[in-house]
């Protein structure tokens, strides 16, 4: 515990630093709290809207966490695929990487007529700005494995399936993780991209959303505390799968340096 | 580490020791495509045998097939002409290539996970020969943790327990340092000496091959013929500097040497 706190203290100390130098130049510079509102009056701003931030929160939340799985089950099964069938490689390859030019407010409106104005045209979006990190990644990371471990391993008379399952998947596992952190690190802002940019019911409301709507309306210290809540999310979830990683790949742990 | 798994009422026989056939290799011919879709040839007219249970050592230098003789046997290529007669055979390549997710113990026994034995029943088989084998207490240490010398145990041990009646060992030492690599012989001919097995070992160590071989072939430069053949019948345990084995020593290293020049 003490180490973890230990750990956090840079963190946690120049944020602090950070905020203080904003708090200061917001006070003594004489802008706009319409243009920069101070961390105070952000939360204000924060504490006043609880319940509706909180609402809003909770439904971005459910997106970047839904998307993200949707993103990495693509993802892991289109790595497989390719690695195991260079026909594939070839044919669906260049599309996957064409797929991530494609401005997502061009598609919008028909994901919409898809799939209606809820939840799941945003989870696409996410998905489809998400499975690339994990599908390039996880493609390497199977490839990974030394050339001479096939040829060891048939004559331990293991299937092609066994090869698969005993060498290449483990193999590939922290390759996977880390594009998993990477899709992570990119799926906040998917689900902002997602909310703002598909036509969306007036009572289906996210994070994202607000933001738009906030700061069109001049209730700027009230963006800034919804983007606050998606910094702090998008920094726990990549932590949470710092963690994760330590669980599903030990081997991979590199031993820590010590500082003094 | 960590204490012992648990204790088995069962007896954990490893894979028997199946006495095997005799290896036959007549007029064996190998050659590779190069990128450029040159062939290369790398064994020419290769004709060898092996008794079953015995140790055969082929040195030769660097490039002159060695590994390749192993691939054909291990049915791992196919030769362009020529006839294999093998029983069926595992490789055990140069790097050790444990897996690092799995522990000592598991890697030991992956072969038994192959077969289609659960984790717990490859560990309980392996567990025995493990120990045996002076890899006591290394059961759950990962790869990683493991020093050259132990994971080459390891490897080793991965081999055997594969029950192959013939094992192919491509410089299975020659990573090491050379007081662990001598180290490594002992503990391998004292191993072979309790589990008999057919073994072909590669090796360019002339002292690794007349220290565990009952007979020697030489190999010349590519492609790949034998240019000698040596029966070692001295008894062992053989020491490094019995005045039989500096005599054989001598013997194999001028044949190479005249090798290299022809």
């Amino acid at each position: 515990m003490r180490a973890s706190l230990r750990s956090a203290a840079p963190a946690v100390l120049l944020a602090a630093g950070l905020l203080g130098a904003w708090e200061l130049y917001a006070d003594t510079s004489g802008v706009e709290s319409v243009l920069l509102p101070a961390p105070h009056e952000v939360a204000s701003a924060m504490w006043s809207n609880r319940g509706l931030l909180a609402h809003n929160f909770a439904v971005t939340a459910q997106e970047v966490v839904l998307g993200l799985a949707l993103a990495l089950a693509a993802g892991l099964a289109l790595a497989v695929a390719i690695h195991l069938s260079p026909l594939l490689r070839r044919a669906v390859y260049p599309l996957a990487v064409g797929s991530q030019a494609v401005p997502i407010p061009v598609i919008g409106v028909l994901l919409v007529f898809w799939w209606g104005f809820g939840l799941l045209p945003k989870l696409v979006v996410i998905a489809l700005i998400c499975f690339f990190p994990v599908l390039v990644t996880t493609i390497d990371g199977l490839a990974s494995v030394d050339p001479e471990q096939p040829k060891l391993l048939r004559t331990l008379d293991a299937s092609r399936w066994q090869a698969f399952r005993f060498a290449e998947l483990p193999a590939a596992l922290p390759a996977a993780l880390s594009g998993a952190r990477i899709a992570l690190a990119v799926g906040v802002i998917g689900a902002f991209i997602a909310e703002t940019s598909t036509p969306t019911s007036a009572a289906y409301a996210g994070l994202g959303r607000e933001i738009v709507l906030d700061a069109g309306g001049f209730q700027t210290p009230r963006a800034y505390a919804a983007t606050v809540l998606l910094f702090v999310f998008a920094v726990a979830c990549f932590y949470s799968l710092g963690l994760a990683e330590r669980r599903l790949a030990p081997w991979n742990i590199r031993p820590r340096r010590e500082t003094p | 580490m960590a204490t012992e798994l648990q204790s088995h009422p069962e007896p954990a026989a490893p894979a028997p020791a199946a006495p095997g056939a005799d290896v036959r290799l007549a007029h064996l011919s190998f050659s590779y495509r190069t990128e450029r879709g040159e062939q290369l040839p790398a064994l020419c007219d290769l004709t060898l045998g092996v008794g079953a249970g015995q140790t055969l050592a082929v040195v030769g230098p660097s490039g002159c097939g060695k590994s390749t003789l192993l691939e054909l046997l291990c049915g791992l290529a196919t030769p362009a002409a020529g006839s294999i007669q093998a029983p069926p055979a595992v490789l055990m390549p140069q790097r050790d290539l444990l897996l690092p997710w799995l522990s000592a113990l598991d890697n030991a026994a992956l072969a038994l996970r192959i077969a289609g034995l659960s984790r717990a029943q490859a560990r309980r088989r392996a567990h025995d020969l493990f120990c045996e084998l002076g890899l006591q207490g290394f059961q759950r240490a990962r790869p990683r943790e493991l020093s050259g010398g132990m994971r080459q145990r390891v490897a080793f041990l991965r081999t055997l327990l594969s029950g192959k009646p013939l094992l192919c060992l491509d410089e299975p030492f020659g990573a090491l340092d050379a007081l662990t690599r001598g180290e490594m012989q002992e503990w391998l001919a004292a191993t072979l000496a309790r589990e008999p097995r057919t073994v072909v070992l590669v090796t360019h160590d002339v002292e690794e091959a007349i220290l565990l071989a009952d007979r020697v072939v030489v190999l010349s430069q590519r492609p790949g013929r034998v240019i000698a053949d040596l029966a070692l019948d001295a008894p062992r345990p053989r020491g490094r500097t019995d005045a039989v084995s500096v005599a054989l020593r001598e013997r194999v290293l001028g044949e190479l040497a005249q090798g290299m020049r022809r």
